[in-house]
């Protein structure tokens, strides 16, 4: 079993979002930035536990990204996988990413492809979808859990209002959120081990560029809150009935 | 060139958010001064030409029983047959389960720029700029999109409803089936229940609660509200409620009309997930919850106090005794 986990950089989820250069770039300065939450605690871990549970199993991290990235891939290998590779690119349009992906994966292949749910800067929920398409593989996203019986997935997704069980052969493209896995923190002999584990970087596949940010703006501020006394939730009830006419 | 919309459906009727995406597709074919067109796969046991008060022209339809079931791979194929034999240019999907499965694979398949997401009309003056929530709705980002071929998911309770005169035209579409790489073994779906991403007012209950044989005090008000029930993370973590449940930068994030916030303190990552809901209220004891600085109206107090208070209040308008 081969599996490709495919984990992007974020700013930490308490990063002040502000914007530079004329509103055309995130404002990065001082901002910490993390491995993106449902590409670590669900997807990747979620492959670790494969792993743990057929040690043949091969794991390998893929970044999509320019140097920076080297940090949370190197806290990635501290949680788990044998190696990673960074595809060495400043491009962030969706397609132009899906494809590096596509190319990597097809060249290493690979029986199982995670990736997260979405990004929660970009917020596309689309990289999956598009590499599953560009390999013509199955694609399960919104995963919940995912088990491997007699050699295929076993993969419940959320939809709306329930949950789909699918059963699918490998390969096959998954995108995970919570459900999959429980968070895991790196321990000080992962963290030791992750710096001589193999990180290679290459250079990306002639691709497409689809979209591209002409500007980012923040949404206009509160007017403030309007207090209501404790002793008169009545009056909470007429405003929202009456004012804001919502209810 | 026109405008294709898809319409998802759930056990033979279509969804309010692809009734929103095809009332914000006519609009873009407004712009566009062409056609809306839709497109539903499966069985419908509901009267599509009444599509056409959303502005659609007209449906195409397939209504094979073999498509009740989703595989991505099948819808992806059947859509990009409909989208060469219409000539749409511009592909609208309601960005939800279903649209964040099928629209990036059309994305490859027809090499269009997909922006997901989407919360206003695109703007054509100078190319084709779409506005969508980046950061988990911290803020919002115009993408332009540079493909011939575009595509839009848009966010549900984004796009405020245009009802028209009109009926839509229904075309059954002949297509070669193909078998479905993956095999739908179970749905298990909350019956009753509205489901969070598309409710138009939420009552959700964070650790204030104390406990989850406190829920009542949420879910009587929803019942009465016909809104949906949501929850802060560490009730999900702590299995207070269930998972799909939790709103937030790791959970859903939603865009109601109406957010009550019951025993929530406003994490920046909680916030992150529904401080697009166009009204938000918060009941909070501490006055120095991070709440009510992203509220529109509150009341600082005891839950266990005001809630039920609020349920009467609510019963009265209502009408119910
Ligand atoms: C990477 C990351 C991602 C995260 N993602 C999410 C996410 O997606 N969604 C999310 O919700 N959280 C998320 N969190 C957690 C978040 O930081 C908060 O810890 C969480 O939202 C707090 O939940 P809470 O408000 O229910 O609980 P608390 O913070 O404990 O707040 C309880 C509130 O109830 C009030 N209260 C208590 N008793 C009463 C009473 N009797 N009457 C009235 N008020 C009362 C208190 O004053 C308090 O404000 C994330 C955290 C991290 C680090
Ligand atoms: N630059 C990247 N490198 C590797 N994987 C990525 C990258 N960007 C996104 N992904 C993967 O694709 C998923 C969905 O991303 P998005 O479509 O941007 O929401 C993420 O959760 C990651 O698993």
């Amino acid at each position: 079993m081969k599996i490709l986990v495919c984990i992007s950089r974020t700013p930490d989820t308490t990063a002040k979002i502000a914007f530079a250069d004329n509103n055309t770039k995130f404002a990065a300065d001082g901002v910490q930035w993390i491995i993106n939450p449902y590409d670590e605690w669900y997807a990747l871990v979620r492959a670790i536990e494969l792993k743990e549970s057929d040690t043949a199993t091969i794991l390998h991290l893929l970044n999509v990204g320019n140097p920076e990235s080297e940090p949370i891939i190197r806290k990635a290998l501290a949680l788990g996988g044998d190696e990673a590779i960074r595809v060495n690119t400043n491009n962030s349009d969706s397609f132009y990413i899906a494809s590096q992906i596509a190319a990597v994966a097809k060249e290493g292949g690979y029986n199982l492809i995670f990736t997260g749910k979405e990004t929660i800067d970009y917020n596309g929920s689309s990289i999956g979808g598009m590499v599953a398409e560009l390999l013509d593989l199955p694609f399960i996203s919104h995963a919940v859990k995912f088990d491997l019986q007699d050699g295929k997935a076993v993969v419940i997704r959320e939809i709306e209002g329930g949950e789909e069980t699918n059963q699918v052969a490998l390969p096959v493209v998954v995108s995970c959120q919570k459900g999959m896995a429980e968070q895991r923190i790196p321990n000080m002999k992962g963290i030791m081990g992750a710096r001589t584990k193999p990180l290679k970087v290459i250079e990306p596949v002639e691709a497409e560029t689809l979209t591209n940010i002409a500007s980012f703006d923040l949404p206009p501020a509160k007017a403030g809150v309007k207090l209501v006394s404790a002793d008169n939730p009545e009056e909470l009830v007429r405003l929202l009935h009456e004012e804001a006419r919502v209810i | 060139m026109s405008v294709l919309v898809f319409l998802d459906q759930s056990d033979g009727i279509v969804k309010k958010s692809s009734l929103e995406a095809a009332s914000y597709a006519s609009k873009v074919a407004e712009m566009l001064n062409t056609e809306a067109e839709a497109i539903v796969l499966g069985n419908i046991t509901e009267d599509l030409a009444a599509i056409g008060k959303y502005g659609i022209k007209k449906v195409h339809t397939v209504s094979e029983a073999a498509l009740d079931k989703f595989d991505s791979q099948v819808y992806t194929r059947i859509i990009t047959t409909a989208v060469e034999n219409i000539g749409a240019d511009v592909i609208i999907f309601s960005n939800n389960t279903n649209g964040k499965a099928i629209a990036p694979r059309l994305s490859v398949k027809l090499r269009a720029g997909l922006v997901s997401g989407a919360v206003a009309l695109p703007e054509i003056s100078n190319g084709f700029i779409v506005r969508k929530t980046v950061f988990s709705g911290k803020a919002f980002a115009n993408v332009s999109v540079t493909s011939p071929k575009k595509i839009i998911a848009l966010n549900p309770n984004s796009y405020n409803v245009i009802m028209v005169e009109g009926s839509a035209a229904i075309q059954p579409f002949e297509v070669t089936m193909e078998v479905a790489k993956t095999e739908v073994t179970n749905i298990n779906k909350v019956v009753g229940e509205v489901p969070l991403s598309e409710a138009k007012v939420v009552v959700s209950g964070g650790r204030g609660l104390k406990g989850p044989e406190n829920w009542g005090l949420i879910t009587e008000l929803a019942e009465l509200l016909g809104a949906a029930t949501a929850c802060s993370r560490p009730v999900a973590d702590i299995n207070w409620r269930p998972h799909h449940e939790h709103v937030g930068q790791t959970g859903l994030a939603i865009a109601p009309n109406l957010y009550i916030a019951v025993g929530i303190s406003g994490a920046i990552q909680h916030l992150a997930g529904v401080n697009r809901s166009k009204t938000i209220v918060v009941i909070n004891k501490d006055p120095e919850a991070p709440f009510f600085k992203a509220a529109d109206y509150g009341i600082v107090g005891d839950i266990f106090d005001i809630m039920p208070k609020i349920i009467t209040a609510v019963k009265k308008i209502k009408g119910v005794a």
